[in-house]
């Protein structure tokens, strides 16, 4: 008879390694949690993983606390909405590292907005805008405006220098 | 006298015995199945996109790419930008060039491999921009698919990814409706928008929301009847992607038109 059982222990031999391995190989917090069976199944950690990295951008709200007078020029401008992080880069490294900070200039910048696009009904339509192949397309925007309140007059120091 | 033959076979008699309804009690527990039933959460993250505000700028996706570490140059984007212009004789243009990361700053339609399209401002009947990300939906098929649960919604309805755990067999890439799943070319891991779930569990907002200077975007919870997003989503008509494929998207949009694909 004993030939006849033998496939048999083989094969829970087979289910007694897999279930050995699944023991050492998955980590004790794999499981399905909170949300369940359906969508549940992961390793709980990553959870934690993802909250622990590290926020790049700091908004207004941070750069105000060396830069009150940037921000109170652009406070009351057109640009108001715009975070400063959008022209100078992510603060994350600033001030510790200045450099790591960028002042963009360029005319590329600018014409994210301000390239006239003829769409009427899109509120895009509606911004005030050139075109950058008649418009001083040699020159960048901020020798004549001033980005951080562009209804005032340009500071026109970058020219000077 | 035991002999080594039946010694083995004994053993791994037992082992198997011993393992067989160990494993059981893993997957069949019915106080997990009781936990699942309830519903613990106090936050379920939403997004709402006004379709009407954007302008095209692609501040959004910048800041996206520089905040969660997306290769600048690389063809990949957690969001995108895409811009329709509808043409008198019914066609409707799209395109999203480098998925907006520098704006919308020229009226020629990229045509990807086909060359650019310029198109008469008398021919647009309409034009428009739509911001697109994952819907972080209430059944996410791409969550499904994973067959290693790398892939996994987090109780607060955020669908996010086991970079250490993924195998990048690619089904999430292909399961997801709205293809906004990629593999991260460093990580060589399935990647997608997680809302910034570094920093909505901060307290903060996600950097698209941040950067956008026209209040396309916004960010909420709607288990919270005085969150303005909520609010939004609850008095207005606010229309979701693919709505036919059951996923319950959580990404909704205002100002949707029928061309939105
Ligand atoms: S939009 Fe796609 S990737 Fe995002 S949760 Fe839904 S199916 Fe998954
Ligand atoms: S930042 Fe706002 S307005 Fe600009 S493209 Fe993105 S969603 Fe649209």
């Amino acid at each position: 008879m004993s030939h006849v059982w033998r496939p048999l222990f083989v094969a829970l031999a087979v289910v007694a390694t897999i279930l050995c391995m699944r023991l050492v190989l998955v980590p004790d917090d794999f499981g399905i949690h909170e949300q369940g069976y359906m969508y549940g199944w992961h390793r709980k950690g990553n959870e934690t993983d993802w909250k622990n990295i590290k926020v790049k951008y700091r908004t207004t709200a941070y750069c105000i606390n060396c830069h009150k007078d940037k921000y109170l020029d652009i406070k009351d401008s057109p640009h108001a909405a715009i975070m400063c992080e959008n022209c100078h880069g992510p603060a994350l490294g600033h001030p510790q590292d200045p450099r790591t900070l960028e002042i963009n200039r360029s005319r590329q910048l600018c014409v994210r907005c301000h390239f006239k696009l003829p769409y009427p009904n899109s509120a895009r339509g509606g911004i005030k805008g050139i075109n950058p192949a008649t418009h001083h397309p040699e020159a960048e925007c901020v020798l004549c405006h001033y980005p951080h309140n562009p209804l005032r007059a340009a500071v026109r120091k970058e020219a000077k220098r | 006298m035991i002999s080594r033959r039946n010694f083995c076979k004994k053993a791994m008699l037992f082992i198997g015995g011993v393992a067989v309804p160990v494993a059981g009690l893993e997957i069949f527990n019915p106080q997990r199945l009781l936990a699942e039933k309830q519903d613990p959460a106090k936050v379920r993250w939403v997004f709402l996109v006004d379709t009407r505000k954007c302008v095209g700028c692609g501040f959004c996706v910048r800041a996206c790419k520089l905040e969660n570490e997306i290769p600048y140059d690389a063809n990949v984007s957690r969001t995108w930008v895409e811009r329709y212009v509808v043409t008198r004789d019914g066609k409707v243009h799209t395109d999203s060039p480098k998925a907006a990361r520098d704006g919308f700053t020229t009226k020629a339609i990229d045509q990807a491999g086909k060359g650019m399209l310029e198109i008469r401002d008398e021919d647009i009947t309409k034009a428009f921009f739509v911001p697109k990300l994952c819907n972080q939906c209430e059944n996410p098929p791409c969550v499904q698919v994973c067959p290693v649960g790398a892939t996994y919604q987090t109780p607060d309805g955020v669908v996010l990814v086991d970079r250490t755990w993924c195998i990048g067999c690619g089904y999430c890439v292909m399961g997801c409706p709205y293809g906004v799943r990629f593999f991260h070319p460093v990580y060589k891991a399935a990647e997608k928008c997680n809302f910034c779930y570094h920093r909505i569990s901060k307290g903060m907002k996600s950097a698209c929301v941040e950067a956008c200077p026209f209040g396309a975007r916004t960010i909420g919870n709607i288990k919270d009847p005085e969150d303005p997003v909520t609010r939004i989503i609850m008095t207005e008509r606010v229309a979701v992607l693919k709505e036919e494929y059951g996923t319950k998207p959580q990404v909704f949009y205002l100002g949707m038109s029928k061309e939105v694909k």
